[in-house]
């Protein structure tokens, strides 16, 4: 099943009176399951693309499909009702609310969905148990590590058992065994539960984990292969 | 709900000492607008009550020519055989005392200075006069057939550097226009703490003023207080039948009532304005609220929040501040209003014509005032928080995900 698709997307950034093409006309689309990497210099594109597919951001011109509804008019509520519930976010940046426990941040997205307590309940308890942190659960970000935090973000991410996943550098403010840790869970959790995952990068250690690799530039796909032909030998 | 408001909560605690001068801001303000609607409820309520204690009571009957304003002595303008009349209207049920009271123009001359009084001619034994007679700080009260005494108010003998037992020269208009003189002995000196009335008001026995202004049998009122001022009307109803005119304390007492409705309009304009200013500190602690968490606005986006949810987490917030800050405005503003309900605040003898002012007021802090401005506070800063609210239900997810720099 296609869980997201686009068609011919521009996006066009103007300040003042300079315009920025970051997106030149980008068709692509991924099925259901994918373990999919967007790769490419900084400025290639891969964060915008990220956006127009997650329904932070609107194309300038071009179609975004998500699970085969076109999302490239919706307004803001009607983006902000398709996100929930249907795409959850990683961010470089550890995201989470500095206010809230481990827990009640992977509680978040389940509380925006209306889940009953009882089913919250549940549900964060099995998250947090599948990332690795269920005696972290009482912590607030700030008594946890980098790592820990970037896998409630996954476990958060994942709350609400979406359709479509998607990453901006996840492990780019992390060290490396911590990377590792948050890539292995990620590809854990998609071959486990059969969510598909894109995730931008440019980090070579990472790309390695991706089954397919998206190479943009200067705002352009330039190669859209299986892991083995893209990047064969990694 | 829950959710939401215990997210406000801990946002609130992220800035404590932001979050706590936040809502001192609103308590001050409260409690400074609580005592001063108290003090000014309570100098209404005491010249209102002082009015009718001293002055004008709860119903004065009059003769129907009766002027107020000429102090009119003329026969045909006032009551004849006026304590007859006064004990029929004792006999309704409600009415506490009725008595006659002649008032005259006059002029006490003592030394070389004079001064100009109202005299009133009084029937002593009267529990009407219970504020003169419990108000002597110095000599004795007039007896009914006292012909050369008078009782005058502390103000006025301070003035005059009078005792009691000193004897001063007055001066009366009578009711053919002339004037008579006659000298008095002070019998006692009364304060009433309404400097306003104690500096003006001579008092002597009815049937001397009666005599010495030429009135005879004859009275300018009879003064009647109820025993509830709420039956004022079922009185006048009774009365309306009789060939006097019935002058309610209302009515007698206008420029009090337009005072009080003129200030309470005042005092509405300063709640307003004393609110908005300490709402602009709610404000300004939201704006800056929204400015630092521009980032976690924008993860709560992401995650589908919309924005009318972000707004209803910045009006939680902007209520816990209002609520927090009222329990301290209604705490401190308690402590005021008791202190100055117990000791009131010494003014001496500021005062207004026509208006009886006490020389010290006293706070007066009704239901009605602390919920009206209970409620103005919360209400202001609801609203105080839309500004707020809407900048950060408005942001783009892109944007403030990049900490509002643009993507």
């Amino acid at each position: 099943m296609q869980v997201t698709k686009t068609e011919g997307v521009t996006r066009i950034y103007r300040v003042g009176q300079v315009e920025t093409q970051a997106l030149r006309g980008v068709s692509l689309s991924i099925e259901s399951g994918e373990f999919t990497a967007l790769v490419g210099p900084s400025g290639s594109g891969k964060t915008t693309l990220l956006q127009l597919i997650g329904c932070l951001d609107q194309p300038t011109s071009g179609r975004v499909f998500i699970t085969g509804k076109d999302v490239s008019k919706l307004n803001r509520n009607q983006r902000a009702d398709m996100r929930r519930g249907t795409i959850g976010f990683i961010f470089q940046f550890f995201a989470l609310i500095p206010t809230l426990t481990a827990y009640e941040n992977v509680e978040m997205p389940l509380i925006l969905i209306g889940e009953k307590a009882a089913e919250r309940r549940a549900r964060v308890t099995q998250l947090l148990k599948s990332v690795g942190l269920t005696d972290r659960a009482q912590h607030r970000p700030d008594q946890l590590s980098g790592g820990e935090q970037q896998r409630v973000a996954v476990a958060r991410a994942l709350a609400t058992n979406p359709a479509l996943i998607l990453a901006d550098e996840p492990t780019a403010n992390l060290d490396t065994p911590n990377g590792q840790q948050v890539m292995e869970t990620m590809t854990r959790l998609n071959q486990e539960t059969g969510v598909t995952f894109v995730f931008a990068t440019h980090d070579p250690r990472v790309i390695k984990y991706a089954r397919r690799i998206i190479t943009l530039r200067d705002g352009r796909i330039v190669e859209n292969a299986d892991a083995e032909k893209a990047n064969p030998g990694v | 709900m829950m959710q939401l408001y215990k997210m406000a909560w801990r946002n609130l605690g992220r800035n404590r000492r932001r979050s706590f001068l936040s809502a001192l801001a609103l308590g001050m303000g409260l409690a400074l607008l609580l005592l001063m609607a108290a003090v000014v409820a309570g100098e209404m309520r005491d010249a209102m009550e002082s009015s009718i204690r001293l002055q004008s009571g709860h119903l004065q009957v009059r003769a129907k020519s009766y002027d107020e304003g000429k102090t009119s002595l003329a026969w045909e303008d006032l009551i004849e055989n006026p304590a007859a009349v006064a004990a029929q209207i004792a006999t309704l049920p409600a009415v506490r005392v009725a008595t006659p009271r002649l008032f005259a123009n006059g002029i006490v001359a003592a030394g070389d200075e004079s001064v100009g009084v109202r005299i009133i001619g009084i029937d002593p034994p009267s529990e009407a006069n219970a504020p003169f007679r419990e108000g002597l700080v110095n000599g004795e009260f007039l007896s009914a057939d006292d012909r050369g005494g008078i009782l005058m108010g502390q103000t006025l003998a301070n003035k005059l550097s009078l005792k009691a037992g000193d004897t001063i020269n007055l001066l009366v208009n009578t009711s053919n226009g002339d004037v008579d003189e006659q000298p008095f002995v002070i019998r006692g000196i009364y304060s009433t703490h309404t400097p306003g009335y104690d500096q003006s008001t001579v008092l002597m026995p009815l049937a001397k003023a009666q005599a010495i202004t030429q009135a005879e049998n004859h009275a300018s009122t009879v003064f009647v207080l109820l025993r509830d001022r709420e039956q004022t009307d079922a009185i006048v109803a009774a009365l309306q039948t009789s060939s006097y005119q019935i002058n309610t304390w209302v009515q007698m007492n206008e420029l009090l009532v337009e005072t009080e409705q003129l200030s309470n309009a005042y005092m509405w304009l300063l709640y307003l304005i004393v609110l908005a200013i300490t709402a602009t500190v709610i404000v300004n602690a939201l704006i800056m609220a929204v400015f630092e968490r521009t980032r976690e606005i924008g993860i709560l986006l992401a995650m589908g929040m919309r924005g009318s949810r972000i707004m209803a987490m910045f009006f939680a917030e902007s209520s816990l501040l209002a609520v927090g800050g009222i329990a301290m405005g209604l705490v401190l503003g308690g402590l005021l209003v008791t202190y100055a309900t117990k000791y009131g605040f010494y003014i001496g003898s500021y005062g207004m014509t026509g208006i009886l002012i006490g020389e010290r007021i006293y706070a007066y802090l009704t239901l009605s005032d602390t919920i009206t401005l209970t409620i103005t506070a919360l209400v202001i800063t609801l609203v105080a928080a839309l500004y707020p609210a809407m900048l950060a239900a408005r942001m783009e997810p892109v944007e403030a995900l990049h900490g509002g720099k643009g993507a």
